[in-house]
């Protein structure tokens, strides 16, 4: 197995395929690298989370938001929000390749839920005051660590990859928890889209902005990088097209129509019961 | 998880109201109950335990020995005793008055 | 605005007099917050929004699928109270239940674009994604970050931790993205539960089965002493409203705990984690009188 500082991470592979270079650490912490790079027409923001050995939290090693993974995310993206005040707000794009929030003893005592809640808001700012902000799915995005990291982004783009896992908990977790064994897990998955892993059963959810085929997502080469920053580019226009600043989209494909019609009856219920209540 | 349907075609009377009763936890039950469209009673019962139609129905057959109401009857329930659905219903009764 | 916790003994015919509030059911706890007699459940069972997801897995669904929804008044201004059914379902987020939480925080920031200063509350009492749903819970908990956000600019977004189940998972999140934070002694705030960090990092880093050491790390006394929780108040559904109350009155905080970053940076510099973890030393690092 290669050593190269790219193959410890799909996020760190990818932020150094899309951009050409190499990340920086951010408030010199290892396990959070950004790099400004072009992309399309602009000058975005490239963010990943990634491993870090000599990390001196011992329970965020290996690429989970931890602590300061959280705080430190939150910083980046406030500082970038704060950076742009010109009126031209520069896109952020989320490469996630989260493996899952950081257990522990400290870091329940310390407040990790604080630390991801900080990064989530930052993200849902930088959202708000009009950053297109994109997450790049490229490995796992798992549960805290996502939501922390990615999905509050107006446009979700996907790698449609085995290696891409979208979930609320590890799988030899979950069957442990839900007394199942895994191949069971699997099975589930398919037969009920939202249980599932794999990441072709979550497009069918409805909330991805593209998924794209024919990259080799654990080593990314020039070309599929080319292809990778054309379809966010696509999505920064899409957001500033809309002119929309919330996730609403996240309901408005006809594949939500489907399954996620429950939820867009509860809203369509609501507004109908909302005024007459009061 | 089972489901399990029983109409009472001799309850006729009206229901004052609807009402909502319990919780789908763990030994409990909700029970929703509203004016039936046909003024005839129904029940409608889902259970996360499976066999125990006989149980059920002795259950809801002794409850309409009492009851006359042309009621939709929804029950949803998580594994409660026959004497916890009894009650359940009971305390619907209660709330409908 | 918090009431005395370590009440002394003269306190006890007020404690026998009190009305818990872990006690009440859902619906009870979120009218007991709402001005007398005002109170309206919106989307409630006969609505029969329930999970599309658990029938199909052979588990019973609820009518309502945990979450009630109840309008009304506080101190005579709109507001709207959601409340989670912890006996369903561990109070876990599903599909219908998270959007009902997101879609009524949704409606309130219309209502706020619009001049109506209707006020929200969230009662957490959950553990999070609802493992049977888990992409969907996942996603409409990401929904209620994103409206509890968009909404803290307008309003105080309140949010009450009474117990017993606590407050977990993404759900934790949310908690700590309200302006303002109520718990009682009986709350737990973390993000996982102990029986994950048991099984993910082992039982030398954390034995789930060690209540007192639990509850000394994200009990709702220890979140208070160090500044993560707003209000410590006794379970008393009163002395709950009151502190409700008194968070609207307050206003929109200038930083939301949420967006202290420099402060929170510094701290976790300052913390060494070499060092076994004691929550009492975090107290006096941490604490108000730090």
């Amino acid at each position: 197995m290669s050593t190269t500082a790219s193959s410890d991470s799909r996020g760190r592979a990818w932020l150094n395929a899309l951009t050409g270079g190499a990340g920086v650490p951010a408030s010199g912490k290892n396990s959070v690298l950004y790099v400004d790079a072009p992309l399309g027409a602009d000058t975005a923001r490239f963010i990943a989370v990634v491993p870090d050995p000599d990390n001196r939290f011992p329970r965020a090693r290996k690429g989970e938001v931890g602590l300061e993974q959280g705080w430190t995310l939150a910083r980046l993206v406030r500082d970038t929000i704060a950076a742009d005040t010109d009126g031209h707000r520069r896109p952020i794009v989320a490469v996630v390749d989260v493996t899952s929030q950081a257990y522990g003893k400290r870091e329940e005592m310390l407040g990790i839920h604080l630390a991801c809640a900080a990064a989530a808001d930052a993200y849902a700012q930088a959202r708000l005051a009009g950053h297109p902000v994109i997450a790049l799915l490229v490995g796992k995005c798992m549960s805290g660590a996502f939501l922390a990291h990615g999905y509050q982004a107006n446009r979700l783009v996907a790698l449609d990859d085995p290696g891409v896992l979208v979930h609320a908990m590890g799988k030899q977790a979950a069957a442990r928890i839900t007394r199942r064994p895994v191949s069971e897990l699997d099975e589930m998955g398919d037969k009920i889209p939202p249980m599932s892993y794999d990441i072709r059963n979550y497009a069918k959810l409805g909330m991805l902005h593209a998924l794209i085929s024919g990259v080799t997502a654990a080593a990314p080469t020039p070309a599929d990088a080319g292809k990778v920053a054309a379809v966010l580019a696509d999505a920064v226009a899409d957001v500033r097209a809309s002119g929309r600043r919330d996730l609403s989209n996240r309901l408005a494909s006809p594949q939500a129509q489907q399954l996620r019609a429950a939820s867009i009856e509860v809203r369509r219920r609501l507004a109908e019961q909302w005024h007459a209540a009061v | 998880m089972e489901i399990l349907n029983y109409d009472y075609p001799d309850a006729t009377a009206p229901l004052a109201k609807r009402v909502h009763v319990g919780v789908v936890g763990s030994g409990d039950l909700e029970v929703l109950m509203e004016p039936s469209p046909d003024g005839k009673a129904h029940v409608v019962i889902t259970t996360s335990v499976n066999g125990y139609g006989q149980i059920w129905k002795n259950v809801i057959d002794r409850f309409f020995t009492r009851f006359d109401r042309a009621a939709t009857i929804e029950i949803n329930d998580f594994g409660a005793t026959p004497g916890m659905v009894a009650l359940r219903l009971e305390q619907a009764v209660e709330v409908s008055k | 605005m918090s009431s005395p916790v370590n009440a002394p003994a003269q306190d006890w015919q007020k404690f026998l007099a009190r009305k818990s509030f872990i006690e009440l059911s859902a619906q009870d706890r979120a009218t007991a917050l709402l001005d007398a007699g005002s109170g309206r459940v919106i989307l409630g069972p006969f609505d029969r929004l329930k999970s599309p997801w658990l029938p199909q897995q052979g588990i019973v669904a609820q009518a309502d699928d945990g979450v009630v929804l109840v309008r009304g008044t506080i101190d005579r201004q709109p507001a709207v109270v959601a409340a989670i059914e912890s006996d369903f379902q561990g109070g876990s987020m599903g599909e219908v239940a998270g959007a009902k939480i997101a879609g009524a925080l949704e409606m309130t920031l219309a209502d706020h674009r619009k001049g109506i200063p209707t006020r929200p509350v969230i009662l957490f009492e959950t553990g999070g994604v609802r493992l049977q749903e888990a992409n969907l819970g996942l996603a409409v908990i990401a929904e209620i970050h994103a409206a509890i956000v968009a909404l803290r600019p307008h309003v105080p977004v309140v949010g009450v931790i009474a117990g017993m189940v606590g407050c977990f998972g993404g759900m934790s999140l949310a908690a700590s993205l309200c302006s303002h934070l109520v718990a009682t002694k009986q709350a737990r705030l973390g993000m996982n539960g102990p029986e994950v960090i048991e099984q993910e990092a082992g039982i030398q880093e954390l034995d789930a089965s060690d209540k007192r050491t639990i509850w000394s790390l994200i009990g709702g006394e220890q979140r208070f002493a160090i500044g993560q929780v707003d209000a410590l108040v006794e379970d008393d559904a009163d002395a709950i409203a009151a502190a409700v109350r008194a968070a609207f009155a307050a206003g929109v905080p200038a930083t939301p705990r949420s967006a202290r970053v420099d402060e929170y940076l510094a701290k976790l510099a300052a913390f060494d984690p070499t060092q076994a973890p004691d929550p009492k030393a975090l107290r006096a690092a941490w604490g108000k009188g730090a």
